[in-house]
């Protein structure tokens, strides 16, 4: 993800007087940050489980354990709800405050995120694994980003006023939801944490989040850094726990007003289920995907090959608008196959914290093995493996970046989440052919189309049923611009102004006047 | 003018959300407009932030250094080409404080050069992110807040208005108005539009170019906030002429800008008299927008200026004659407190003065002689001493003005209530004055006085007193006071006015457009509005091979 963001921050362009993120300047991580907060973080407070109960989070380099956290449970989700509606209640200083001063403590926090950006991105590198430089280069600045942009909107949410039918004065108000439960991914922890807390907390509502089991620190930093910057009590609360239990205690809960949720397409249903059976709760879902990158042959094929191998294997491949289905034209396709496993091949992959690694290890036991099994059903199915296929190491959960050509849209490697660093290639001869054949998945986040021809960008950008295109380009995101899951990919949309849709009732005030003028 | 960013709710209580700004909150005057009570033992309203102490207030810089006196142009700092200098004084005691580079015609064009090289398209500032620009503009608001007491006491030096006024509702409005526009930097969206026929069509808002923006002395650093960060935030380059009166906060403001590192050429600082700079920025061909804060009268001749060479856009926010509207019916404690602070602000040199205070007839004794109480307790005196809550006029013309329209309210047969004359030994000071009786046909009731003169008149029904109200050519503002919901809602659609507040007035924030129906203006200012006067929209089609929805 943001790859153009952090290419261009090594371009010599104009930028303010104090850019710490360029290149040249990345710190030299300490590949063993102090971990300072492993417990519950409810009414600006830390706490233990109630049970008492805590997991281990693994460094995903070596499989070892850095530390234990406090394990929330239902009972830990109730008191975290009591404190984020005593925060919501009317009359609270969250209510009463000034959207503006909303904004100025988003700004601040911000602010702090920056000062602590080295530590932060040593971090999140050593519980998630993903390379220190993109940690330090493109998730915290892009996290710092997105907050400083929901500041802005604070004080420009507005609603409107009708001219409706009769002697009447009629005006809407934008009011908070109330208490969203928000469920986060291990992807990207601090990003997707900022992506939720931004337009929830411009807003006005208050939040109990659910950080994932596998990289529950950075999330428990911020949670310092949120009551530092003098976020009222209760307004933000952190848990880390597990899905079948914090998890759906969230979505269950009949005092949650809303529900956020980022994972699998698979928990998006639950999620969705759960609000059915409990009291109503708006849900948006950001869920999976399995992408089409679609080359044309007038391309430019060095440009095409380097996006499409940063659409997949970016992130170790841990995207959910992965471009996992790479459809080449027919009359270049051998030459693309060929590109695309030279550049593989010279992936690096090895120790995050070593600044030259481009490439870390997955998450966990459980998707490593998982992204393996489906390389074996690839080769089974008769894809052909032109490199990789294995276990990149003895410990840790590496895995080679792989690549398969000849794929079949039958196939399972072609039509499932795989979540790693597995490529898949297939041919194709005309756009209608191709157009169908995207579109023909359940999924519908992400496409992306490769060409000089503005004709074909836009008859298959408007074709292709997905809620991010990108044309020449892969991964682009701005907090400015939503983002979000056609299909079985999601619902609502995240980031953007349409972002603030998703955490706002809107109330419609109408009140008798004696007489209408225009 | 207006008063933004002053706390605006009726009560400072229970915002105990832990913000910097939480102690500039509370120490305002909670009831609200702007009025500043220096002194918080003889305010029985003021409320600490905590049990413990209040803070002690802030006080002025003494013996302020003032360091920038040059024409601010291209991030450099240049003598006029003239070699002629502009004295500037301090009102309270006409002593002269220092002199500043005079502007004329060949420095607007080397501005002109400078703004208009700095938007060439593939200079740092057009291929700058917008969130960027947002950046910059935050970074502005950081180093204001770090100079928020030089600021406020150079306004105060040069002003003559009182320094907690300047320090909490001058510099606090113009922290928050660069913060608002910082925000919208990157939220200023085009829009894709369903055309008819296969095409696929799409709106840029692009800036406009090089504007020229001419700011009064009333509220002079507030004004040059409000002028620089909607244009700046939609990425516009800017020459700016402040007042010849009050020129320091701008040039200080000049080298904060560079300091927070915006690129050479995007602002650039003029000061300069009106019928020499003022006439060259809006005569020139190379300048591609214009806005001007002041009279009427000099706002037709910017228009015309603009009709007489390049078209460029105009934008004006002019005088006002602002009725308000008191009922019967309403909280006679509160309008008469909202009603004063709605002249008296400012010594009376706001844009929106509530010059025209229409009393319903069964409360109009007791009315009358509530204001002149209020009048009669100002404090007049040095606007740096603790205490005083009046300072000196501007400048000796505007005095002259003043005493002039008081005189000629005694002959056409006002009654004097209170003041009327000079007060003091030096400077330009001019006491609370209350006029009871009013007509509408007296000059008072028709000229702005832009002073601490108060008009109160009598009406009897609400038919009559909106003919009346609207019966000017301005329409900037309007206050009214009623407890009735249908009579709020009838009187504020009825009133011809940018602005009409219900129950209050001088509630402005930046995020509530600002500007005037009739003669009071063109365009609005603040809120998401003010970006309208700071975009050229493109809308660009493209040939497709086959549209679908």
């Amino acid at each position: 993800m943001h790859r153009a963001m952090f290419l261009r921050n090594i371009r010599p362009v104009y930028r303010l007087a104090k850019c710490p993120y360029s290149a040249a300047s990345i710190p030299k991580p300490n590949p063993e940050p102090v971990v300072q907060f492993n417990k519950l973080f409810i009414n600006n407070q830390w706490q233990d489980a109630q049970s008492g109960k805590t997991f281990p989070t693994i460094n995903p380099s070596t499989g070892e354990v850095i530390c234990h956290v406090a394990e929330a449970d239902k009972t830990d989700v109730d008191r975290a709800v009591k404190a984020a509606r005593a925060a919501f209640r009317l009359g609270s200083p969250w209510r009463r405050m000034d959207a503006s001063d909303r904004g100025l403590l988003l700004t601040r926090l911000a602010d702090a995120i920056e000062r602590d950006a080295g530590y932060l991105a040593e971090l999140e590198t050593l519980d998630n694994g993903k390379p220190y430089a993109i940690s330090y280069c493109v998730d915290i600045p892009n996290v710092v980003k997105c907050l400083r942009y929901y500041a802005g909107w604070a004080d420009k949410w507005e609603g409107k006023t009708i001219p409706i039918d009769g002697d009447y004065f009629c005006y809407t108000r934008h009011e908070p939801i109330g208490v969203c439960g928000q469920i986060i991914p291990w992807n990207f922890p601090l990003l997707m944490q900022a992506w939720k807390l931004g337009p929830a907390l411009a807003t006005g509502n208050t939040v109990v989040m659910k950080v994932a089991e596998q990289t529950p620190l950075t999330a428990l930093y911020v949670a310092n850094l949120i009551k530092e910057v003098g976020f009222p009590e209760g307004v933000v609360n952190i848990l880390p726990g597990m899905g079948p239990s914090a998890g759906a205690a969230i979505a269950a809960h009949m005092d949650v007003d809303k529900l956020a949720f980022t994972g699998s397409t698979e928990v998006g249903h639950l999620i969705q289920q759960a609000s059915g059976s409990s009291n109503l709760k708006k849900v948006t879902l950001e869920l999976g995907g399995k992408s089409p990158n679609i080359i044309l042959s007038d391309a430019n094929m060095e440009e095409a090959v380097e996006q499409a191998h940063f659409a997949l294997f970016f992130n170790q491949g841990q995207c959910c608008c992965a471009g996992s289905r790479t459809y080449v034209q027919a009359d270049i396709y051998d030459e693309f196959v060929e590109r695309s496993v030279e550049r593989t091949k010279n992936r690096v992959t090895g120790d995050p914290f070593d600044l030259k690694t481009e490439h870390g290890p997955q998450i966990d036991d459980e998707q490593f093995k998982k992204i393996l099994n489906y390389i074996d059903i690839g080769k089974k199915e008769g894809a052909k493996m032109l490199c990789g296929g294995k276990a990149a190491s003895d410990k840790g959960y590496f895995i080679q970046p792989t690549v398969f050509g000849d794929v079949q849209d039958q196939m399972t490697i072609a039509r499932e989440e795989i979540f790693g660093p597995v490529m898949q290639i297939m041919k194709f001869k005309t756009l209608e052919e191709v157009l169908e054949r995207a579109n023909d998945t359940k999924y519908g986040l992400a496409a992306a189309v490769f060409t000089k021809d503005i004709d074909k960008a836009h008859y298959l950008s408007s074709g292709l049923r997905a809620g991010t295109v990108w044309i020449n380009c892969y991964d682009v995101f701005g907090a400015q611009a939503p983002f979000g899951g056609f299909k079985a990919s999601g619902n609502g949309r995240e980031l953007g102004e349409y972002g603030l849709d998703n955490y706002t009732e809107v109330k419609t005030v109408t009140i008798k006047v004696p007489q209408k003028n225009s | 003018m207006p008063v933004v960013g002053v706390e605006i709710s009726q009560s400072s209580d229970d915002k105990d959300a832990n913000m910097t700004s939480k102690l500039i909150k509370d120490q305002q005057n909670p009831s609200g407009n702007g009025h500043s009570h220096p002194d918080p033992g003889q305010n029985p309203n003021h409320r600490p932030p905590h049990a413990d102490a209040p803070p002690a207030l802030p006080a002025p810089i003494p013996d302020l250094c003032i360091q920038h006196t040059k024409l601010f142009i291209n991030n450099e700092w240049h003598e006029s080409v003239s070699g002629r200098k502009i004295p500037v004084r301090n009102p309270a005691t006409g002593e002269l404080l220092c002199e500043v580079e005079e502007a004329d015609a060949e420095d607007i064009d080397k501005a002109v050069r400078s703004a208009r090289a700095a938007f060439e398209l593939g200079s740092p500032w057009r291929s700058m992110d917008a969130s960027d620009r947002g950046r910059l503009l935050n970074k502005l608001a950081d180093l204001v807040e770090r100079d928020h007491l030089l600021l406020a006491t150079l306004e105060a030096l040069d002003s003559g208005k009182v320094f907690l006024v300047a320090f909490f509702v001058d510099l606090v409005a113009t922290i928050k108005t660069l913060r608002y526009y910082a925000g919208w930097a990157d939220k200023i969206h085009g829009k894709t539009i369903p055309i008819d026929g296969d095409y696929f069509t799409y709106t840029r808002h692009e800036p406009i170019g090089v504007c020229g923006q001419i700011i009064p002395w009333n509220f002079p650093v507030m004004m040059f906030s409000w002028k620089i960060a909607p244009a700046l935030c939609s990425g516009n380059t800017v020459v700016i002429k402040p007042a010849e009166q009050t020129p320091l906060t701008a040039l200080h403001m000049a080298a904060l800008i560079k300091e927070a590192g915006f690129p050479p050429g995007v602002v650039n600082v003029v000061p300069g008299y009106g019928p020499t700079a003022g006439s060259a920025i809006s005569h020139h061909m190379d300048i591609d927008k214009v806005a001007f804060s002041g009279s009427t009268a000099v706002g037709k001749l910017i228009q015309r200026a603009a009709g007489d060479t390049n078209l460029k856009r105009v934008t004006l926010e002019l005088g006002g004659k602002n009725p308000i509207i008191v009922f019967a019916d309403c909280d006679l404690e509160q309008a008469v407190e909202q009603a004063h602070s709605g002249l008296f602000f400012n010594q009376g040199q706001c844009c929106v003065a509530g010059s025209r205070l229409f009393v319903e007839e069964p409360i109009y004794e007791t009315f009358v002689r509530r204001c002149v109480e209020k009048a009669r307790s100002k404090v007049l005196g040095d606007p740096l001493t603790p205490g005083v809550d009046q300072g000196p006029q501007i400048d000796r013309k505007q005095f002259d003005k003043i005493l002039e329209l008081v005189e000629s309210g005694r002959r056409e047969g006002a009654t004097l209530e209170c003041g009327g004359d000079p007060w003091g030994q030096q400077g330009l000071f001019i006491q609370p004055t209350v006029f009871s009786n009013v007509t509408d046909d007296m000059r008072i009731a028709k000229e702005e006085i832009f002073g601490p003169v108060q008009q109160i008149m009598c009406f009897s029904s609400v038919e009559e007193v909106v003919t009346r109200a609207n019966a000017t050519h301005y329409g900037l503002a309007a206050g009214l006071f009623t407890s009735d919901i249908d009579k709020a809602f009838t009187v504020s659609a009825a009133l011809q006015a940018g602005v009409v507040w219900v129950n209050c007035y001088n509630a402005m924030s930046v995020m509530c457009p600002f500007g005037g129906f009739k003669m009071s203006g063109n365009g609005r200012e603040l809120g998401e509005y003010a970006l309208q006067e700071y975009t050229e929209i493109k809308a660009i089609t493209i040939k497709i091979s086959k549209k679908n929805s």
